[in-house]
């Protein structure tokens, strides 16, 4: 997977390419970790991104929760397959896409 | 049928979505069919590599047979780790909001929701998790 960062001002774009599995998942936790101080608004990309697993799931479930304390979190971009994921697992309701 | 033998690793997951994905495209699999058996071995593999044989490591096999009318694809996940049935794992709630959700649980509930069949068996000293998907 590969993981494009843009910055602007306090908002953050991260794109995401391949994969967001339990082999990737750790890079993409880490690239946050490290990039999320200041930022009122992070847009997660998901163009390029094929599917993602439940190790995926975790990664966006704890980046919503620390954007709900410093600003807004906005998933784009969604493919169908991904789309249904979140569907099953109610991440629909937790994260905003559009 | 096909069947690979390796050792139980996150790192092989890759090697192991290869050679299944290697089995999909000699038949007419659907992309997303593909792509949600793939992370079915994500969930699966990975669930193993992590847990099987903690804190130390072993091999797992994976099978693979494909069947026509319909075109369907089981995977059979074999490790002779400690006995564990991931289907006996309650449904996580997913009405709750992000405060109120835990890390976990997901994975099996997603294998759960994408496969048509998934069952459990435990022969031999062996944990033997097999799915089932009708490809279209």
């Amino acid at each position: 997977m590969n993981i494009n960062k843009t910055v602007n001002a306090t908002e953050l774009t991260v794109a995401l390419e391949g994969r967001l599995d339990t082999a990737t998942a750790p890079a993409l936790e880490a690239e946050l970790n490290q990039s999320l101080a200041g930022i009122t608004k992070l847009v997660l990309d998901f163009s390029a991104l094929e599917y993602l697993s439940s190790a995926g799931l975790r990664v966006l479930l704890s980046a919503q929760k620390a954007m709900n304390k410093q600003g807004e979190m906005i998933v784009k971009n969604v493919n169908e397959t991904i789309s249904e994921i979140f569907e099953v697992t109610g991440f629909c309701d937790v994260l905003t896409i559009e | 049928m096909k069947e690979l033998t390796l050792a139980a690793t996150v790192e092989n997951i890759q090697a192991v979505t290869d050679f299944v994905n290697e089995q999909l495209e000699t038949v007419d699999c659907p992309l997303k069919a593909q792509m949600q058996v793939d992370i079915a071995i994500d969930e699966l593999f990975g669930n193993i590599a992590h847990y099987a044989y903690a804190p130390s490591t072993g091999d797992a096999t994976v099978r693979v047979e494909i069947e026509e009318n319909p075109l369907a694809v089981t995977l059979t996940f074999t490790d002779c780790g400690t006995p564990y049935n991931p289907l006996t794992q309650a449904d996580p709630d997913v009405t709750l909001c992000a405060e109120e959700r835990q890390a976990g649980g997901l994975g099996i509930f997603m294998v759960k929701k994408t496969m048509d069949e998934m069952k459990y068996e435990y022969n031999d000293s062996k944990n033997i998790l097999t799915i089932r998907k009708i490809l279209n």
